[in-house]
C-alpha cells in the first residue's frame, strides 16, 4: 500500500516554472493565450503561488508551486455525484475520469486549494503541438473537470515494466514530469510509507508542513519553509 | 374532520350561476391571450438559440471563470425551486389550519409549485459541461454527493406536488365535462368518473388530507437540501448550519411574493375581483410580514456570527459583501427584502392590492440578489490567494434568464386555458358549508356557561342578595 507523496523545498525553489512547463507537455495541457488569461481562463495543472510575510519594509516573498494536494481526506471526491473522481486506496493518489464527468464543477468548488480546472472550450491545441501530443495521456474535451494526477500514467507504466521483469517498483522509477524536470532539485517524490525513502524523512524535517492543515484533507504534498535547519 | 350538521356537497351538474366566471377563461379567449402567448414564444425562442449557442460552443459564453465555477445557473436553480415553496406549503399549511379564506387562493398556488420546479432542475442541467451525460446521475448516482440528494428530495416533491394539485383538480374537470363543450375527451379522461357522490367525496378528502400532511415535511426537505449543496463543503460563509432553515425561510417569503404577483395578474386578467378579494392580499401580506421579520432575523444572525467569529477567511468573504465588489449587490438586497416592505406591510392603510404587489416584485428582486450574494463572494474569494475572480453575467446568461421566466409564465397562462384557476367546487363548498362549519367549531370549543336549574338551591345559597357580580 503505497502512499506517493511530494516534497517541495522553499530553499532550492527558484520559481522558474520549468515544472509548470514540464507539466503542460508530459499532460497535453493546452498552451494559454492571452484571451484565455484575461477570462481568468487557463488551464493550469500547477500554479505559482505568491506568499507574503510581515509588513514592509521586512518583507519576505516566497513562491509556491501548488498542484493538487493530492488529499488523503479529499472534499471532492465526497461531493462528486457520479465518481468521476475517485481515490485509489493502494496508491492513495486522487484521479479523475474524464469520460465519467458531467460537468458540474461541484468539486471544483468544494476543493479548499481551488486546484481543480474546467474546460470551459474546446482544447485550442496550436498545431505546432499536435506532434507532441503525449498518447499515454488523454487530451480532454470541453466540459470536463481535470487536475493533477501525479502523472499516474507514469505509475502505470513503471508498474507494467517491474511486472515484466517479475519484481517489485524500485524508488525513482516513478516520478512526476515536473519532479523529473526540477533543476534544482527542489522537488522530491517517493513514497511516504516507507519509513526509509527520501521524501518520507523529509516530510518528517522541521521546516516541513503543508497547506491549509486545520481543515484535516491530510495533503500528501509537503513545503520545506524557507530558512536553516533540515 | 367531523360535522355535526348535515352537510351538503357541490355536484359537477349544479347550475354555476355567477361562478361561470371562473369556466370562462376556459372556453373564450380573446386577442390579448395570443399577444401574449406571442410576447413568451418570443422570450422562449431567445432562452433556446442562447442554449444551443451555449451547448455548441462551451460554457465559456458565460459569464463564469476560474475561481467562480457556479454563477447565474446556479443562482437561478436556487431562486426558482424557492419560488416553488409557494404553492403547496402554503396552500397545506392552510387547508390544514382549515382557514376559510384559502378557498379561492390555493389552486393559483400549487401551479406555481409544479411549474417552476421544472425550471430550477433546468438551470442545474444549463449548468452541466457535459449535459448528455445528464443519466449518469441515475445510472452511475453516489448518494454521499449533496447533488445527489437533492435529485432524490426535488423529484418526491415534484410528485408530490403534481398529485396535489390534481386530487382537488378533479371535482373542477368534471364541471368542464359536463358542463362546456370544449376539450370533451380530455376532461371526461382526466375527471375518472367523477358524479360528487357522497363516496367519492370521502374518498377524495381522505386523498387530500394525505398528501398535504406529506408535502410538507417533503416542501421542507428539499430546500434544506438545496442548502446542503453549499453547506456541506468547507468554504468559507457556505459551511454553515443556518443554511438549512435560513433557506427555507427564504423560500417561503419569495414564494409568498410570487402567489401575490401571480394573484393580481389574475384578478386583472380575468376580471376576478369577487373572487380574489383586498383581504386575501391583506391577510397575504401580513403573512409576508411576519417572513420579512423571519427573514431578517436569519440574515442578521448569519452575518453577526460570521463577524464577531471574525476568522480571515470569513471576513474575507464579508467584507466583500458588506463593503466590497458585491456590496452593491448586498445593500440592494436589504433594502427590497427588509426595508421596503416593512416601510409597506406594517401598516394596514398601505397593505392593499396595488402595496402588496410593489412589496411582492422587490421581494421577488432582493430574493434573486440574495441568491446571487450566498454563491458568487465564497467562491469568488477562496481561501489560497491563487485566484480571485470577479463575476459578471454575460447576454447568454441573461437571455437564459429570460426564456426561462417567460417559459414559466406561459405554462401557468396556458393551464388557466385549460383548468379553472380558482377552485370552483371549494367556493361552491364554502358557500354551503362554512358557515355552519364555522359555528359548529365555535359550539365545540364554548365553555359552557352553569345551568341555573341544576342546582338552583345550593347556587342562590352561595351567592350574596342581589345576585352577586358586578351591578
Amino acid at each position: 500500500m503505497a502512499r506517493w507523496g511530494m516534497v517541495i523545498d522553499l530553499n532550492r525553489c527558484t520559481a522558474c516554472q520549468g515544472c509548470v512547463t514540464a507539466c503542460h507537455e508530459e499532460n497535453n495541457v493546452p498552451p494559454s493565450n492571452p484571451k484565455l488569461g484575461a477570462q481568468s481562463r487557463s488551464i493550469r495543472w500547477i500554479n505559482m503561488m505568491p506568499v507574503y510575510e510581515d509588513e514592509y519594509p521586512h518583507t519576505k516573498m516566497s513562491v509556491l508551486p501548488v498542484m493538487c494536494q493530492q488529499c488523503e481526506h479529499p472534499p471532492c471526491i465526497k461531493v462528486c455525484p457520479v465518481g468521476a473522481t475517485f481515490f485509489s486506496e493502494s496508491e492513495g493518489i486522487v484521479g479523475q475520469v474524464y469520460s465519467r464527468c458531467i460537468g458540474c464543477r461541484y468539486c471544483t468548488n468544494a476543493c479548499p486549494y481551488t486546484v481543480r480546472q474546467f474546460n470551459w472550450f474546446p482544447p485550442d491545441v496550436p498545431e505546432t503541438y499536435e506532434q507532441g501530443i503525449n498518447p499515454d495521456v488523454s487530451v480532454r474535451y470541453k466540459g470536463v473537470v481535470e487536475k493533477c494526477t501525479f502523472c499516474n500514467h507514469r505509475l502505470m507504466k513503471a508498474r507494467d515494466a517491474a511486472a515484466f521483469e517479475g519484481r517489485d517498483l524500485r524508488p525513482g522509477e516513478y516520478v512526476p514530469a515536473c519532479v523529473e524536470t526540477c533543476p534544482t532539485d527542489a522537488m522530491v517524490f517517493g513514497d511516504l510509507a516507507d519509513p526509509d525513502s527520501e521524501v518520507s524523512k523529509l516530510s518528517r524535517s522541521s521546516r516541513a508542513s503543508r497547506l491549509l492543515e486545520d481543515l484535516g484533507t491530510e495533503p500528501k504534498v509537503y513545503y520545506l519553509r524557507v530558512g536553516s535547519g533540515k | 374532520m367531523s360535522h355535526s350538521h348535515n352537510r351538503r356537497m357541490p355536484k359537477p351538474t349544479d347550475p354555476l350561476g355567477p361562478d361561470w366566471a371562473l369556466v370562462r377563461p376556459t372556453v373564450e379567449s380573446d386577442s390579448r391571450f395570443w399577444i401574449v402567448v406571442a410576447c413568451l414564444l418570443a422570450g422562449v425562442s431567445l432562452g433556446v438559440s442562447a442554449y444551443v449557442y451555449q451547448v455548441r460552443t462551451g460554457l465559456g459564453v458565460t459569464g463564469m471563470n476560474r475561481p467562480v465555477y457556479w454563477g447565474m445557473y446556479i443562482i437561478n436553480f436556487v431562486f426558482f425551486i424557492g419560488i416553488s415553496h409557494a404553492g403547496t406549503l402554503i396552500s397545506a399549511i392552510l387547508r390544514l389550519a382549515g382557514a376559510e379564506w384559502r378557498r379561492a387562493i390555493t389552486r393559483s398556488a400549487e401551479v406555481i409549485t409544479v411549474m417552476v420546479i421544472v425550471f430550477g432542475v433546468g438551470n442545474v442541467i444549463f449548468d452541466l459541461g457535459r449535459p448528455d451525460r445528464l443519466l449518469y446521475v441515475l445510472k452511475h448516482g453516489r448518494l454521499q454527493s449533496p447533488l445527489l440528494w437533492d435529485v432524490c428530495s426535488i423529484s418526491v416533491y415534484l410528485c408530490c406536488s403534481t398529485i396535489y394539485l390534481y386530487l382537488p383538480l378533479i371535482p373542477d374537470i368534471a364541471i368542464l365535462r359536463d358542463q362546456t363543450n370544449k376539450r370533451k375527451w380530455l376532461y371526461r379522461m382526466l375527471a375518472l368518473g367523477w358524479q360528487g357522490t357522497e363516496r367519492q367525496y370521502e374518498r377524495l378528502e381522505k386523498a387530500m388530507g394525505f398528501m398535504m400532511v406529506l408535502v410538507i415535511p417533503v416542501a421542507v426537505s428539499v430546500h434544506t437540501v438545496v442548502s446542503f449543496v453549499f453547506a456541506m463543503t468547507v468554504q468559507p460563509m457556505w459551511h454553515a448550519a443556518i443554511f438549512g432553515p435560513y433557506f427555507v425561510v427564504g423560500a417561503i417569503f419569495s414564494g409568498i411574493a410570487a402567489l401575490i404577483i401571480a394573484m393580481a395578474i389574475i384578478r386583472w386578467a380575468y376580471h376576478l375581483e369577487g373572487y380574489l378579494k383586498n383581504i386575501h392580499f391583506d391577510y397575504l401580506g401580513q403573512l409576508l410580514l411576519v417572513m420579512t421579520l423571519l427573514w431578517f432575523y436569519f440574515t442578521f444572525s448569519e452575518y453577526l456570527t460570521t463577524w464577531y467569529g471574525g476568522e480571515p477567511v470569513q471576513l474575507t468573504v464579508w467584507w466583500a459583501k458588506i463593503n466590497g465588489e458585491y456590496s452593491g449587490y448586498f445593500w440592494t438586497m436589504v433594502v427590497c427584502c427588509f426595508i421596503v416592505p416593512m416601510a409597506i406591510l406594517s401598516r394596514s392603510k398601505t397593505r392593499t392590492v396595488a402595496g402588496t404587489v410593489v412589496v411582492s416584485i422587490f421581494i421577488t428582486i432582493g430574493m434573486w440578489l440574495e441568491r446571487f450574494i450566498i454563491v458568487i463572494p465564497t467562491i469568488a474569494n477562496p481561501r489560497l490567494p491563487i485566484d480571485r475572480g470577479l463575476y459578471h453575467p454575460t447576454w447568454v446568461e441573461w437571455s437564459m434568464l429570460v426564456g426561462c421566466f417567460s417559459f414559466f409564465i406561459l405554462l401557468y397562462v396556458l393551464f388557466t386555458r385549460f383548468f379553472p384557476i380558482v377552485s370552483i367546487w371549494e367556493i361552491q363548498e364554502g358557500r354551503m358549508n362554512a358557515k355552519q362549519d364555522m359555528l359548529d367549531r365555535i359550539d365545540a370549543y364554548k365553555v359552557e356557561s352553569p345551568e341555573p336549574e341544576a342546582d338552583s338551591g345550593a347556587l342562590a345559597a352561595a351567592l350574596p342578595a342581589g345576585g352577586g357580580g358586578r351591578q
